[in-house]
C-alpha cells in the first residue's frame, strides 16, 4: 500500500476539493485531509484524496543525494 | 511528469546500484523486508532485484491489504451481495480475491451480484445518493494510507443524512503486523523498508517504538524505484553501522509527525478492534479499526447484522509463509501451476502487489537465468 | 531452476459462468476460446488461431485447388492466386460516443485490420445490429453515418446486415458485429507462428490511446484529459509495408489485453521469446499520466488503430521507413527482438535498468489502489 501520485494543484474549488494536473490529465479531488491548499502546490493522490503536500525543497534534496559520488556514511564494514 | 520521472531516472540508477554494491560486505548477507505492497510491486515492475548484488535478498512483507484480507471478511461481502442484496462498492483487487466455496466477489457479480468497481469511495456515496432505495455498501480494506478517505466519507453521510450508505470496515494497521513479523521471526531480518504512503499519514515518529524494541534499522522509503534503492543503500550501510534507526528517505512527503488532521478525523470515526485476523499471521491483538458506535448506522456489520466466521486457507496454500517472508513464491507447492493469476488459490496471487502475482508477472526470468 | 510444467486448470463447464475477465484478451479469453469453441467448432481454419481465416481450398482466379493440408504452412506454400480471408469483430464498448470515435468506426476499422492482419485486402464488410429498445434514432443514424465514412476510407463496402431489436434492459444500447472478408495476394504468409529467434519487433505507434480514451469517458472515472482514442482502417498501412519488399512475418494489432497480450499470443504461437526495450516503446505523456493516475499499465491498455509487425531483420530498416512514410506510422518504433525461449517468456528491458517479464492481463483490466 498504496498506490499514490504527486499532483499539481491548478484550481482550487472549495475548502475541500480541488482540480490537480498530473501530465496533462485533470482531475477533481478531495482535500478534506489537508489544510492552506494553494494553486500550484503539489500534493500525494490515494484514492481521490489529498494525504499530503509535496515538499519541494526536501525533493530537491533528496535527488541530491542520489547524484552524490560519495556514500553518506562510514565506510563498508 | 514532475516529481515522478526524476525518481525514474536510470543514470542515478546505475549509481545507486554501483553504490550498493560497494557498500555490501561480500562475505556477509543482507535481507529486508519491504512491508508495503506498493513497493513489492515497484521492485517488481522495474527489475529492481536484478540489479542488486547477490547477497541482498528482499523479503516480501505482508504490507498488501488485499493479501491479508482473511477469507472470512470476503465471505462477508459476498453475504451482503447474494444474501442481502446490497450494492457493494469496492475497489479494483477485491474483485478476485478467492474465498469459500470456490467463489468470488467477481463470481457473485456473474451470478447477479451488484458489485460496483469504485476508483474512490466518493463514487460510493455518489451511488448512494443517487439510488435511494438501494442499500450501498462500502468495502472498505487498506491501512492507513486508505483509513481516512473512509472516515471523510462516513462524516459526509453522517452531515448530510444519507440512510442508505454503510461501510464494511476491514482497515488494518501498519506497526502492529511488523511487530507480529518481529515477534515471530522465522526468517532472519536486517531491516525494513518502510511503507510510503501509511508514514504519510501516521509520521516516522511512530516506528520509534519497533526500532528500539526489536534493534532493526527502519528506513521509509518514497515509491518510485531510486527511493528504493537509496533506502536500501541507507539500510546496508546502517547494518554495517550497527545502528538501528528510524531513518526517513520520504522527506518530501513523510514529517515525524504525519497528517494530523487525517489522524485526529480517523480517531473521531473509528476505535481500534481488540483482535483481527489477518492472513498468514493468524490473529493480532489491536492491529485493525471497527467504526465507533456513534457512527453505527454506518457500520454495515451491525446494520445487517454479520457475524465474521474464520475460514482456514486451501490446505495448499502458502500464502501465510510467504507473507511473513519465511518463503518465496517459487517455493510454494502450486506456485504457477495450480495457483495462477487466473485460477489463485491464494490472496498473494490476486493483487498485482501480492508478491505471488509480483513474481508471475515480472520476476519468473529470474529463477530461470539463474 | 526451470518453471514448473504448465499446468492449466480446465474450465468447469458444468458449474462455471462467464465473468468479465472471459472478454478481458487475456489468458482467461484465450482459454474459454481454446477449451470451448475451438473444441467443438474446430477445423483447419479455425486451429489456424490469428485473426482472421485463411479459407484453404477455395482459390480465386486459377483452376488448380490448393492442396488439402492439415500444415498451414504447407497450404500457403502454394501459389495458386489470391485465397479468400474472412474476419468477425463484435463491438460491445461503452459509452458508445468517445473522444476520437465510436462504435460505429471501430465496428468497421476492427474487421478490417483483422483482415488486413492477414496481409489480405479487405473487400466487404456484413453488419449485425442488436438494438435495444429505446434506443434513440438520432444516436443510431449518428452510428450509421460514421460507418459509411469509415467503409469509404478504409476502401470497403458494407454488402450486407441484420437488424434485431431487444427488449429495454437486455443489451446496452446497441451491439455491432461486423464480418469481413479480403483476398490475400499471392506470396503473402503472415501469421502468430511466424516469428524466429533473430526478427525484428516493429510497433507502428504510441500504445494505450484507445482503452484510457475509453476510460476518459466513462462516467464513473471522472477526469478530462485530452486523450483521443486512436481508432483508424491499417490496410493502407499494411499495403505500404508490403510494397516495400522487406519480409514480414507477423502483422498483428494489439485490441484488447493491450501489446502485452498480443506479444505473448505470439510467443506462445510462434515458440519463441521476446525481448523488448522499454524506452523504445513510445507511449503520449497524457496517456502515460493517466495510467499512473488509475494504477494501470500502458502495456495492458486496449488499442484500436495500431499494429505489431515482426520481421527479417536485415528489413527492418526498410519497413521502419515505410512505417513512418505513412500518416498512421509516424511515430513508428524499432521496440525489441525475437529470441530463442523454451520458455515463450516476453521480457523487457525497463527504461530503468533492469529486465523483467511482460505478463498477460490476468484478468479485467481493473485500477489499482495499491
Amino acid at each position: 500500500m498504496c498506490l499514490a501520485v504527486p499532483v499539481r494543484v491548478v484550481e482550487v474549488l472549495s475548502s475541500d476539493t480541488a482540480i490537480v494536473d498530473l501530465g496533462g490529465v485533470r482531475k477533481e479531488i478531495s482535500t478534506a485531509l489537508i489544510d492552506d491548499v494553494q494553486v500550484d502546490d503539489y500534493v500525494i493522490l490515494h484514492v481521490g484524496f489529498a494525504l499530503a503536500k509535496l515538499d519541494a525543497e526536501e525533493a530537491q534534496k533528496t535527488l541530491a543525494l542520489f547524484a552524490e559520488l560519495e556514500a553518506t556514511h562510514a565506510e563498508p564494514a | 511528469m514532475k516529481y515522478i520521472d526524476e525518481f525514474r531516472d536510470g543514470k542515478l540508477a546505475r549509481q545507486l546500484t554501483a553504490k550498493i554494491a560497494a557498500a555490501t560486505s561480500p562475505g556477509r548477507a543482507y535481507a529486508f523486508m519491504e512491508f508495503c505492497g506498493g513497493h513489492t510491486h515497484a521492485i517488481a515492475r522495474y527489475g529492481l532485484a536484478s540489479l542488486l548484488p547477490a547477497n541482498l535478498r528482499l523479503v516480501h512483507g505482508p504490507g498488501c491489504p488485499v493479501c491479508v484480507l482473511p477469507i472470512g471478511r470476503v465471505d462477508m461481502a459476498i453475504e451482503l451481495v447474494l444474501d442481502r442484496n446490497v450494492t457493494l462498492c469496492t475497489y479494483g483487487d477485491t474483485l478476485r480475491i478467492p474465498a469459500s466455496h470456490g467463489s468470488s466477489l467477481l463470481k457473485a457479480k456473474a451470478r447477479g451480484g451488484d458489485v460496483r468497481m469504485v476508483y474512490a469511495v466518493s463514487d460510493a456515496l455518489a451511488i448512494a445518493r443517487a439510488a435511494p432505495e438501494r442499500e450501498v455498501v462500502f468495502f472498505a480494506i487498506g491501512f492507513e494510507t486508505t483509513t481516512p478517505p473512509t472516515a471523510v466519507a462516513i462524516v459526509q453521510a453522517a452531515r448530510e443524512g444519507l440512510r442508505n450508505f454503510s461501510v464494511l470496515c476491514c482497515h488494518v494497521l501498519t506497526p502492529p503486523a511488523i511487530a507480529a513479523i518481529l515477534d515471530a521471526p522465522a526468517a532472519p531480518l536486517d531491516g525494513f523498508i518502510g511503507p510510503a504512503h501509511v508514514s504519510t499519514v501516521i509520521g516516522s515518529a511512530a516506528y520509534d517504538l519497533y526500532a528500539a524494541r526489536y534493534r532493526k534499522p527502519v528506513v521509509i522509503a518514497g515509491f518510485e524505484p531510486l527511493d528504493i534503492l537509496q533506502a536500501i543503500l541507507m539500510l546496508v550501510e546502517q547494518v554495517n553501522d550497527g545502528r538501528a534507526e528510524i531513518e526517513n528517505e520520504y522527506t518530501r512527503a513523510v514529517t515525524p509527525g504525519g497528517n494530523r488532521k487525517a489522524q485526529a478525523l480517523v480517531a473521531e470515526v473509528f476505535e481500534l478492534r481488540e483482535r483481527f485476523e489477518w492472513r498468514g499471521l493468524g490473529s493480532i491483538p489491536a492491529s485493525a479499526v471497527q467504526i465507533r458506535a456513534e457512527y453505527a448506522a454506518f457500520d454495515a456489520e451491525r446494520r445487517f447484522d454479520l457475524a465474521y466466521q474464520a475460514v482456514a486457507d486451501h490446505k495448499a496454500c502458502e500464502c501465510g509463509d510467504i507473507l511473513r517472508g519465511v518463503k518465496r513464491p517459487q517455493d510454494c507447492r502450486i506456485f504457477a501451476t495450480v495457483c495462477t493469476p487466473e485460477h489463485p488459490i491464494g490472496a498473494c496471487m490476486v493483487s498485482a502487489e501480492g508478491a505471488c502475482a509480483a513474481h508471475y508477472a515480472y520476476g519468473r526470468i529470474l529463477e530461470n537465468t539463474q | 531452476m526451470t518453471a514448473k510444467a504448465h499446468y492449466v486448470r480446465p474450465l468447469d463447464l458444468k458449474q462455471g459462468r462467464v465473468d468479465m475477465s472471459h472478454g478481458a484478451g487475456g489468458r482467461a479469453m484465450q482459454q474459454l476460446i481454446g477449451e470451448l469453441f475451438v473444441r467443438h467448432l474446430g477445423n483447419e481454419a479455425l486451429a489456424q488461431g490469428n485473426d482472421g481465416a485463411v479459407l484453404t481450398g477455395l482459390t480465386i482466379g486459377r483452376d488448380e485447388v490448393a492442396v488439402p493440408s492439415a500444415a498451414r504452412d504447407a497450404a500457403q506454400r502454394h501459389p495458386f492466386g489470391e485465397r479468400l480471408v474472412m474476419a468477425t469483430d463484435s463491438h460491445v464498448v461503452s459509452p458508445l460516443f468517445f473522444p476520437g470515435g465510436d462504435i460505429g468506426a471501430l465496428a468497421v476499422h476492427g474487421t478490417v485490420n483483422d483482415v488486413a492482419m492477414m496481409g489480405a485486402r479487405p473487400l466487404s464488410l456484413s453488419a449485425a445490429f442488436i438494438i435495444e429498445e429505446g434506443f434513440p434514432l438520432a444516436d443510431l443514424e449518428r452510428i450509421v453515418l460514421s460507418m459509411a465514412r469509415a467503409a469509404q476510407e478504409a476502401g470497403v463496402a458494407i454488402v450486407t446486415g441484420d437488424t434485431k431489436v431487444v427488449e429495454r434492459g437486455k443489451g446496452d444500447g446497441v451491439f455491432i458485429t461486423t464480418t469481413g472478408i479480403g483476398l490475400l495476394p499471392v506470396g503473402r504468409d503472415v501469421g502468430g507462428a511466424r516469428a524466429r529467434p533473430g526478427d525484428v519487433i516493429l510497433l507502428s505507434g504510441s500504445i494505450g490511446d484507445h482503452g484510457m480514451a475509453i476510460m476518459s469517458a466513462r462516467a464513473h472515472l471522472a477526469f478530462d484529459a485530452p486523450i483521443v482514442s486512436d481508432t483508424a482502417p491499417l490496410s493502407g498501412l499494411t499495403e505500404a509495408l508490403f510494397a516495400s519488399g522487406g519480409e514480414i512475418h507477423v502483422l498483428r494489432d494489439p485490441t484488447r489485453g493491450g501489446l502485452a497480450a498480443t506479444l505473448n499470443e505470439i510467443a506462445a504461437q510462434s515458440g519463441v521469446g521476446l525481448l523488448l526495450d522499454e524506452q523504445a516503446i513510445p507511449v503520449k505523456p497524457e496517456v502515460a499520466a493517466a495510467c499512473e493516475l488509475l494504477g494501470l499499465e500502458p502495456l495492458h491498455v486496449a488499442n484500436e488503430g495500431k499494429l505489431v509487425c515482426i520481421c527479417a531483420a536485415p528489413d527492418a530498416n526498410r519497413l521502419l521507413a515505410a512505417m513512418q512514410a505513412h500518416p498512421l506510422g509516424r511515430e513508428a518504433a524499432r521496440i525489441g527482438e525475437v529470441i530463442a525461449d523454451e520458455h515463450r517468456f516476453v521480457q523487457m528491458q525497463t527504461a530503468f535498468g533492469g529486465r523483467r517479464i511482460v505478463d498477460w492481463l490476468a484478468g479485467d483490466q481493473l485500477p489499482r489502489i495499491c
